[in-house]
């Protein structure tokens, strides 16, 4: 028992020669938003307090693709989703199309608590923004030189694409995992569970590169890339279409409850069985204070840390087992 | 057991004063889709063109909360979302915000088939929909007189925070001036409008699918999502069953309920009638819905908490009800 949290900045097939300016800046980041978390939690702050603030961090990050950092559509504009779940109550709120909203969470939450709605969407969620005095900023703000590169080469190669490709050199050994066109982009996402069980998760994206305009994936939507109840949290991220499909963050928990599996195994069987290799990543933790981090494809930026002093940062496999 | 079966629902939550020819309407519209669909089983067709084709015409008739006949969003405006989902693979489409489209299930139909997504809304849903060239007609097609009428009483009704009465103000074409008690999504039942309107199917091959679609929560903020077009929570099809939902969207969502169905058939081997009897029973909290499913063994099933739902089903050896009640 104890508190326990994760977090991930998105899975996919991220290239081992990732280069080392591309690669340090994001382990950094997951080294911030991972103190920035267990600070929290320390502070007793409510788990559904935590997974907000984190994410909040990983938006306001650039190299995430999330808040400032977001990949942009095919029109070269910026449509963010998000959703947060609370684990004791089931409530949860979403929204989806935001372009001016500086935290996309933060705006999900308020729907959450502020509305007696669930999920809000593009203008209606907007104006929402507006009238709750959220804070919100020209567009322009979440687009970064990166993001305007990837856009450029997924047009030239006619397809949406990973986020973390370099977008100056085109390096084959990406082509044949995603050759079915589809990307597998990241998203952010944490899940906390306090000392007590309480439970939250919360996700947040910009979504594909080169999506359509108007394209929601799986982060707003609950029991794909978000679920939070009384036995687990977690937040899925990976390609959107298969995490719809396959219910992802709602099957651990239904494994968990229904057939007794454990966290680990739970996580485990849904990347494995129920969604395509080369898909899905998840983060999730338990009531019980255990964490695990799972995923399919070549790796998962992410970060985990229990209340006993185990803490760890990775984007490929692990060393043990 | 096997063979094909079908079930098709109009909303779950109805007036328990609704005036008897009302009644009739709804059980004529019913029989009628549900004819329908049987016709196109009996053909041979594939459940995923079926649950489309039914629903396209209970979008088309003005009577339930679907295409034309939706419920109003706050601006007295239409905002229409659908989602359709094929067992066999597990593909989905969906759309949300819709405003012109004539047949939202359609669009949802062509996202999964023809768009490489699974959900599309508002202006990009409406753009894709100008590109395939769907049908689409001015926003007030949608717009009926009655609708009109429970926007102002709804608007009326959540301003009045305890009193349940409805003022009798204009629309008679409604059961508006009976007292109530009951409410739902925060209105009145009478005002209350069922959300959505749905139909599952397994065909002769033991393939299940099933369809949503709605015009959303009377005086809803616009853009405003509720769980139709949400996969897992008020549509979801795999390999064992077809299930669609309909009531409180917020209940549903949490309770991922569609979803539910399926899971605790895959993950506990319950039978149908049994996965929906514990979902209904056991994921609703305090929350108000019902849902119909379909299995890959050619049963059918259907189970609500609320007042009643509109729905029918049939299958192959012969069987067929239409009802609203208990």
């Amino acid at each position: 028992m104890g508190w326990a949290i994760a977090l991930h900045g998105g899975a996919g097939d991220i290239p081992v020669s990732l280069a080392a300016e591309r690669r340090k800046p994001r382990e950094a980041a997951l080294r911030h938003c991972l103190k920035v978390g267990v600070n929290a939690l320390k502070a007793q702050k409510s788990p559904l307090d935590v997974v907000e603030l984190v994410v909040r961090e990983l938006e306001n990050n650039p190299h995430y693709n999330a808040g400032r950092g977001s990949v942009l559509t095919r029109e070269g504009t910026i449509e963010m989703e998000a959703s947060i779940m609370d684990g004791n109550t089931k409530r949860c709120g979403a929204v989806s199309g935001l372009t001016t909203v500086v935290n996309p969470i933060s705006l999900a939450r308020l729907v959450m608590e502020k509305t007696p709605h669930i999920y809000l969407a593009f203008d209606g969620a907007e104006r929402f923004a507006r009238e709750q005095g959220i804070e919100t900023v020209d567009s322009s703000h979440f687009i970064t030189q990166e993001n305007i590169e990837r856009l450029k080469q997924a047009k030239e190669a006619n397809r949406v694409q990973i986020d973390y490709t370099p977008p100056i050199q085109k390096d084959e050994k990406k082509e044949t995992p995603t050759a079915n066109g589809d990307s597998q982009l990241g998203t952010v996402g944490c899940v906390a569970v306090d000392s007590h069980g309480n439970l939250a998760s919360a996700t947040s994206t910009g979504g594909l590169v080169n999506k359509m305009v108007g394209r929601i994936g799986d982060t707003p939507i609950i029991g794909a890339g978000t679920y939070a109840n009384n036995l687990c949290a977690v937040s899925a991220t990976g390609k959107g279409e298969a995490i719809m499909r396959g219910t992802v963050a709602r099957d651990v928990a239904a494994l968990m409850e229904f057939k007794g599996l454990s966290l680990k195994e739970a996580a485990a069987y849904v990347v494995e069985e129920c969604v395509p290799r080369g898909n899905v990543g998840l983060v999730a933790v338990s009531a019980k204070g255990e964490v695990t981090m799972a995923y399919n494809t070549t790796g998962m930026f992410r970060a985990c840390a229990t209340e006993d002093g185990h803490s760890e940062i990775a984007i490929w496999p692990s060393v043990q087992n | 057991m096997g063979g094909w079966a079908i079930a098709v629902h109009g909303g779950a939550g109805v007036d328990p004063n609704l005036p008897p020819h009302r009644q009739e309407e709804a059980k004529k519209l019913l029989t009628r889709c549900l004819n329908l669909g049987i016709s196109a089983l009996r053909s041979n067709h594939s459940a995923i063109d079926v649950v489309e084709q039914v629903v396209s015409e209970l979008e088309t008739d003005p009577l339930f909360n679907s295409g034309r006949g939706s419920a109003l969003a706050a601006n007295g405006t239409v905002e229409m979302e659908a989602s359709i989902m094929d067992g066999n693979g597990r593909r989905c489409g969906a759309v949300s915000g819709l405003t012109t489209v004539k047949n939202p299930v359609s669009l949802a139909r062509l996202v999964m088939d023809k768009s490489p997504h699974s959900y599309l809304a508002f202006s990009g849903a409406e753009d894709f929909a100008r590109q395939q060239g769907v049908e689409l007609v001015e926003n007030e097609y949608f717009i009926t007189e009655e609708n009109v009428g429970m926007l102002k009483l709804a608007k009326e009704a959540n301003t009045i925070v305890f009193d349940y009465r409805i003022p009798a103000v204009g629309s008679d074409t409604c059961s508006a001036v009976a007292e109530s008690p009951f409410q739902m999504n925060g209105l009145p039942i009478s005002v209350y409008a069922p959300e959505t309107v749905g139909c599952v199917v397994v065909d002769s091959q033991g393939r299940c699918a099933a369809a949503t679609s709605t015009g959303g929560l009377m005086n809803k903020m616009n853009g405003r999502i509720g769980d139709s077009p949400l996969i897992g929570a008020g549509t979801y099809a795999c390999n064992l069953c077809g299930v669609s939902c309909t009531g409180e969207g917020e209940a549903i969502i949490r309770g991922t309920l569609a979803r539910e169905v399926a899971a605790v058939m895959e993950y506990k081997g319950l039978g149908l009638q049994e996965a929906v009897d514990f979902v209904i029973k056991e994921r609703l909290d305090e929350g108000f819905a019902g849902l119909i499913a379909v299995s890959n063994k050619g049963d059918v099933a259907c189970g609500f908490n609320t007042t009643g739902m509109f729905r029918g089903c049939a299958t192959e050896d012969g069987f067929m009800e239409v009802n609203i009640w208990e």
